[in-house]
């Protein structure tokens, strides 16, 4: 072989700028890392100082207070985060059983050609966006709600105490309860595909040794899979929470947009998300403007906890089964 | 126990004095010292954990790479230590290349998989490297099978072929030492027979330090054996003697089979 | 009843009811789509590709504008969001094992991924909007791209930490320096799973309605002025779903299902495409 060895000054100087580039390289990517980290504090603190004005005015007060009233420029968020906090609530009752059932039916039970195609549905319904949910919700959903199912609650719950008057006032289809139920709905995809996913992490040695002792099914589900799960289980359900707390689309079409408080499910209400949704296009500059942008934070800080939450335990529930 | 022997016949291209690795806490390798012999095949056997393959990640600072990880001692190569700090690892890597136990083609074509690690260090205008690719695809008996394949994807080969690949990838950048570590251990005895066949070849123009599971394997294309067992040297000497007359006991059992 | 005939029922009531569930969650899907199907064909026609939004209570019209204008800002978004969330992925893969920073970068994101998007809509507006007076495409762009950033941040970075250690040793070991290592090697061996998560991340914003409301807001015209108001899918469909006229109505089904064959469609395309490129 007749090559020569490339000379050592060409390697020297190739490896100068290897350095220089590595470093180059290394910068830059940590600079967009840094403005991904910038944006996503930005927001808080955006939030915060565009807040500022009404909080001043209104003071903690802001969170407990029940009036929304732009004529008197008289602001409080009770309202708003009550509907926010009761859809998702109702959203959670209806999805949380509904989706351990499909999960647990996706692991367990389906057989196994069914289990990709459905598997792969329930992945593509968490697709689907959430405006699509609104707009069934209102043209499809609630007209029947309202025609069938709401007369029956009434007459159903009729005179029953405490719970007689959630299903009380007239039955218009539209109203929390509706967005309770769409956004469940929503909600129910999502938590089903992560609830599949620890239920996944099982190992299946354990679950065999139940099955080896004569357990069913459902016993090695409740007695194995569950307890061994329960932290990511949790963890799924807080996100689905997360979601349905922070959802516009799906809730606006269907809530109501009233500005108040009634005892009653059956009654339009308001979430935090629908309220900006509706007004902030129109807002005066000044104070309503401002309560609006502190409604935004409130939601902010309440989705962020509620999310955290739900990363750490899901996060804990990976990493014990890694061990 | 006597102090292994620690150099062997030969001019020394790598020699390694009092080298101590930790992975965090727990130590490595203990006081390591040995020469490499220039143009020759050594060896490194062992058990599992015995440290043959963390040493020979130390002579291309592999390591590096790992947070936590660090040697300490000294491996002098042309007068220089490469532990040093001030060692560029990507010289040193492209003076002493390497190739894994698992074949890793890169996600390009065969032609690239060569030209990428050439053109780091070497400006070649197109014939030249046609030729450059040519050679390296000879030198590491892949070229009649990969002729009519150039642009195709290195991940279309079979894995002795991909292992030969990643063979030719390493020595087209003219390194002076190719580290082997277990590079026979994925493929079927066929493929394993022709990379044999190829270290014999390459033993000519490269320093070789080859690390096996194989005892047969070291037996039959090492000049030098070096057997290591928790972390230390046991014995370093000619093939030859190692195998018939060892030293040490240890070695002794693990040669005859009676543990590891 | 013996103890044993009790197990049975209850594992077979509790199973019964698994697949209820399932049944209900399909059924709700079916529905969904059926009358998204139904309503939205309707909608459909050459005029609604070629021509703009009527004004209120009149006859005809079609949604070009808002589809042309949802495009383009969707173009820009992922124009935008593309480079920005793989070089930091590649930051928190590469650099970012072990630093604080990182980890910090790693936890917010993973909420971004969930925090409600109208809350971005007002923070573009605050930053924005409010400051250089005027909403506009380019706002609802840099809304929707600090929502698709962190699914790209997320998929890359895990991708990346899928690639074997092997391959990035054998590319360190011939001496390559780390960029190159990162770029040419292992992004590469990872394509397919980071152009899936670009793909889901257009899928993610391309349905989002919230953040545009008060960045890009809407336009009535056609118009391929980014830095003017720009119609849009997703806010036509509100307006036009909650306002009195049979007409928008209709227009907003087709509008919706249009937007739902969309997203569905770069889910199909994304999940196939990674699925066929991860078994080679």
């Amino acid at each position: 072989m007749s090559e020569v060895a490339p000379p050592v000054d060409l390697h020297a100087s190739q490896v100068r700028k290897f350095k220089i580039q590595d470093m180059f390289f290394h910068q830059v990517t940590l600079v967009f890392a840094f403005i991904v980290l910038a944006a996503l504090a930005g927001i808080l603190v955006s939030l915060a100082i565009e807040a500022m004005p009404a909080l001043k005015q209104f003071g903690p007060g802001f969170l407990w207070s029940n009036v929304w009233s732009v004529p008197d420029d008289e602001f409080g968020a009770l309202s708003a985060i009550y509907g926010t906090v009761v859809t998702s609530v109702i959203a959670l009752v209806i999805a949380v059983p509904v989706s351990f059932g499909i999960a647990l039916f996706l692991t367990e039970t389906c057989p196994v050609w069914l289990r990709r195609p459905l598997g792969m549905a329930i992945e593509l319904l968490a697709g689907v966006p959430s405006i699509i949910y609104g707009i069934w919700g209102l043209f499809v959903f609630a007209p029947l709600f309202a025609a069938h199912v709401q007369p029956s609650l009434q007459a159903f719950f009729d005179g029953a105490p405490m719970i007689g008057s959630w299903f009380a006032g007239p039955p218009i289809g539209i109203g929390i309860l509706t967005a309770g139920i769409v956004l469940s709905l929503m909600v129910i995809p999502f938590v089903a595909s992560v609830m599949r996913d620890v239920f996944e992490t099982v190992p299946a040695p354990l679950k065999e040794s139940a099955y080896g002792i004569g357990c069913t099914t459902w016993e090695v589900v409740v007695n194995v899979v569950l307890p061994y799960t329960r932290v990511g289980v949790i963890g799924g359900i807080m996100l689905g929470l997360g979601r349905a707390l922070g959802e516009t689309m799906a809730v606006t079409f269907v809530i109501g947009n009233a500005n108040r408080i009634v005892g009653s499910l059956f009654a339009p209400g308001t979430s935090i998300a629908s309220t900006l949704a509706n007004e902030f296009g129109e807002a005066d500059p000044g104070l309503h403007i401002s309560s609006l942008f502190a409604l935004g934070l409130v939601l902010f800080v309440i989705t962020f906890i509620v999310l955290a939450i739900s990363r750490w335990l899901i996060q804990r529930g990976v990493n014990k089964q890694g061990k | 126990m006597s102090a292994p022997q620690q150099t062997a016949d030969g001019d020394a291209i790598l020699e390694v004095r009092d080298l101590n690795f930790f992975y965090g806490d727990f130590r490595g390798l203990t006081n390591v010292s040995l020469n490499i012999a220039k143009s020759r095949v050594t060896a490194f056997i062992g058990p599992s954990g015995c440290g043959k393959s963390t040493l020979l990640r130390t002579f291309n600072r592999m390591y590096d790479l790992y947070p936590g990880q660090r040697a300490e001692g000294q491996i002098n190569f042309h007068g220089n230590n490469l532990l040093d700090k001030k060692q560029d690892v990507n010289l040193v890597r492209a003076k002493i290349g390497m190739v894994f136990q698992k074949p890793t083609p890169f996600p390009m074509t065969i032609y690239e998989n060569i030209a990428f690690g050439v053109r780091l260090y070497e400006r070649l205008p197109k014939s030249e490297m046609d030729d450059r690719v040519e050679w390296a695809l000879r030198k590491a008996a892949m070229w009649d099978e990969a002729k009519d394949k150039l642009q195709q994807s290195g991940l279309s080969l079979s894995g002795g072929q991909q292992q030969r690949l990643c063979i030719a990838r390493t020595i087209a950048v003219k390194p002076e030492i190719v580290l082997l570590d277990e590079p026979t251990s994925a493929l079927d005895p066929i493929s394993t027979a022709k990379i044999e066949e190829l270290i014999n070849e390459l033993k000519a123009d490269y320093t070789i330090a080859i690390v096996t599971h194989n005892m047969q394997q070291a037996a039959r294309i090492s000049d030098f054996t070096a057997f290591m067992y928790l972390g230390e040297l046991i014995e370093f000497g000619k093939t030859d003697t190692l195998f018939i007359k060892p030293r040490q006991k240890q070695t002794e059992d693990y040669i005859t089979g009676r543990f590891g | 009843m013996s103890l044993y005939t009790r197990r049975i029922w209850t594992n077979r009531t509790g199973i019964a009811l698994s697949m209820l569930a399932m049944a209900f969650g399909l059924a709700a899907l079916m529905w969904i789509l059926w009358t998204l199907f139904s309503n939205g064909f309707a909608a459909l026609s050459w005029d609604f590709f070629t021509q703009d939004t009527p004004a209120p209570g009149s006859e005809g019209g079609g949604l070009r504008n808002a589809i042309v204008g949802s495009l383009m800002i969707i173009g820009v978004t992922t124009l935008v969001s593309t480079p920005i969330g793989i070089l930091a992925g590649i930051y928190l893969a590469e650099f970012g094992t072990t630093s604080k920073f990182a980890a910090t970068t790693r936890f917010v994101t993973d909420i971004m991924l969930s925090a409600p998007s109208i809350v971005v809509g007002l923070f573009v507006y605050a930053l924005v909007v409010a400051t250089l007076g005027g909403f506009s495409g380019w706002s609802g762009s840099l809304a929707l791209s600090l929502i698709a950033i962190p699914v790209v941040v997320r998929t890359t970075e895990n991708m990346l930490l899928l690639v074997p250690s092997s391959l990035r040793e054998a590319a360190f070991a011939i001496g390559a320096p780390r960029w190159q290592v990162s770029l040419k090697v292992t992004l590469r061996a990872v394509k397919a799973g980071v152009v899936t998560g670009i793909l889901l991340a257009i899928a993610r914003v391309t349905g989002e309605t919230a953040p545009l409301l008060f960045t890009a807001l809407n336009n009535q015209f056609y118009s391929t002025d980014m830095s003017q108001p720009m119609g849009n899918l997703p806010v036509v469909i509100f307006q036009f779903a909650m306002s009195p006229y049979d007409n928008w109505v209709s227009l907003a089904w087709g509008g919706a299902l249009l937007i739902a064959l969309l997203v569905l469609g770069i889910n199909v395309i994304a999940r196939v495409l990674f699925r066929k490129k991860s078994s080679d």
